[in-house]
């Protein structure tokens, strides 16, 4: 049975992918509470951000603009409550929104199969990602937030290279077409 | 409206809400509790299961596998401690002979007329009934037969046979050995000799001679070899005897842990000027003579 479906537009074909019943949100709760727990035995974890990449990575796949921000929203706001009183609900919420809406609007363009490509669009939205906190924490909430540094592009480097092995095995929960 | 519209629209729409939650965040300073209610309500169990089994993990891993190396540690700990251990006794060891030998030099000096050399002992005597010790010092250092060996703390024993570089010494306690002594209280002079055993006899005491339990018994000078006034032990034990009473002493220098010795290197320490005013033992008139300090 094949339960993919193809998007076609203009002369692209591209094959937009189902996920087996419960995969998406487990998960993404699977992202949340690691993310929530890893950095507390392992400092360095910090750079890791395992919600945003599963929000790419189902945007990629769903290629729904629609379904990838709803999503990306979900997925903000779930973070945004586990992060404690310090970060207003809605700070990552809009972020992962832009992203995973970005994320499914690019899928529905781009062939993302590949590792490199995996590679370079992850680097790229951990980038918006970021540049999105930023505008909202200067604009919206007045507080300091630098647009990006060194930090933040190591971060960038890692989860691009987290997301290459991360979507690998996440490409395990689609359902054969 | 295209399908690309409507997702802006959402787009736009989702954000503006979240907007709308930051503003009213800030505004009421409410924190939006009930959201974080619900999320961490439905996201905590899973993280107490994650992190009860990673503490399982991490205990199995810690007790166990990490421990694979601990049983090397540990031999190598006590191998260090040994090593440690016998540091410890080699440094113990060596501050007590500086001691010693700071005695030895003290004494030394405060002796400074009565020429003698300092020796270490080397070994003791291959048969248990001949109670003697082996010093490194011979007659190339000036040592001769019948010299005075002896510590600070007294008396040990004469030169009973010199060698080239190294001497025998007769110990007091053996039965062959004797030291002209006197009480130092009474002033008593009477020999004393060993008897094969760790306490040494004073044997030429009348019984009428007032003499009392740990009294101090010291060098007469009379046998020549060793100066007067050094210590040779304290009375430990008198007995009635006929004619004489039995005196045991217990040795003033630890005849049984000696390291370092000095040799006096005169075999005639006293001067004919440096007689005591010492009262010798009268012994009765049916009892033997008592003999006299035997040289060998």
């Amino acid at each position: 049975m094949n339960r993919a479906f193809d998007l076609r537009m203009g002369e692209s074909h591209i094959e937009v992918y189902k996920f087996r019943t419960g995969a998406i949100p487990i998960a993404t709760l699977l992202a949340l509470v690691i993310q929530a727990w890893l950095p507390m035995h392992f400092t360095r974890a910090a750079l890791l951000d395992l919600p945003l990449l599963v929000v790419i990575y189902l945007g990629l796949s769903r290629r729904n603009p629609s379904t990838g921000l709803l999503l990306g929203t979900a997925v903000g706001l779930m973070q945004d409550s586990l992060s404690g009183p310090i970060v207003p609900l809605g700070l990552f919420g809009i972020a992962k929104t832009v992203v995973g809406y970005l994320a499914s609007s690019l899928g529905a363009r781009l062939d993302t199969e590949h590792p490199a490509a995996r590679f370079a669009l992850t680097a790229g939205f951990f980038i918006i990602h970021q540049a999105v906190v930023a505008l909202t924490r200067r604009i919206l909430l007045a507080q300091p937030e630098p647009w990006f540094n060194l930090r933040l592009f190591a971060g960038a480097l890692v989860n691009a290279l987290v997301a290459v092995f991360l979507f690998v095995l996440l490409d395990r929960l689609r359902r054969p077409s | 409206m295209p399908p690309r519209h409507k997702s802006l629209v959402l787009l736009a729409g989702v954000i503006l809400l979240q907007v709308l939650l930051l503003a009213v965040q800030i505004k009421r300073d409410s924190q939006g509790r009930l959201i974080r209610t619900w999320t961490v309500g439905a996201v905590s169990p899973f993280e107490r299961a994650g992190s009860y089994g990673f503490g399982w993990f991490r205990d199995v891993w810690r007790n166990y596998f990490a421990l694979r190396s601990a049983k090397k540690d540990r031999e190598d700990l006590r191998r260090e401690n040994d090593a440690l251990k016998l540091r410890i006794a080699q440094l113990e060891g060596k501050a007590a002979e500086t001691d010693r030998l700071a005695a030895l030099l003290h004494f030394r000096q405060l002796q400074s007329d009565v020429p003698m050399v300092a020796a270490r002992v080397i070994g003791g005597s291959a048969v248990p009934a001949s109670l003697t010790i082996e010093i490194d010092r011979g007659e190339k250092d000036g040592i001769r037969q019948s010299m005075g060996v002896i510590t600070p703390d007294g008396v040990v024993g004469k030169v009973s046979e010199a060698y080239a570089h190294t001497s025998q010494v007769l110990l007091l306690t053996d039965q062959r050995s004797g030291v002209g002594a006197m009480l130092a209280d009474s002033r008593i002079q009477s020999p004393v000799g060993g008897v094969g055993e760790p306490l040494i006899t004073m044997k030429y005491v009348p019984n009428d001679d007032d003499v009392s339990v740990g009294e101090r018994v010291i060098t007469s000078g009379m046998d020549r070899i060793f100066p007067r006034d050094l210590p040779v032990g304290t009375i430990t034990e008198i007995r009635a005897g006929v004619p004489f009473k039995q005196i045991r002493i217990k040795p003033a220098a630890n005849l049984e842990k000696l390291e370092e010795v000095l040799v006096l290197l005169t075999l005639n320490p006293l001067k004919g000027d440096d007689v005591p005013a010492a009262k010798p033992a009268e012994p009765v008139a049916s009892s033997p003579a008592p003999p006299q300090v035997v040289n060998p």
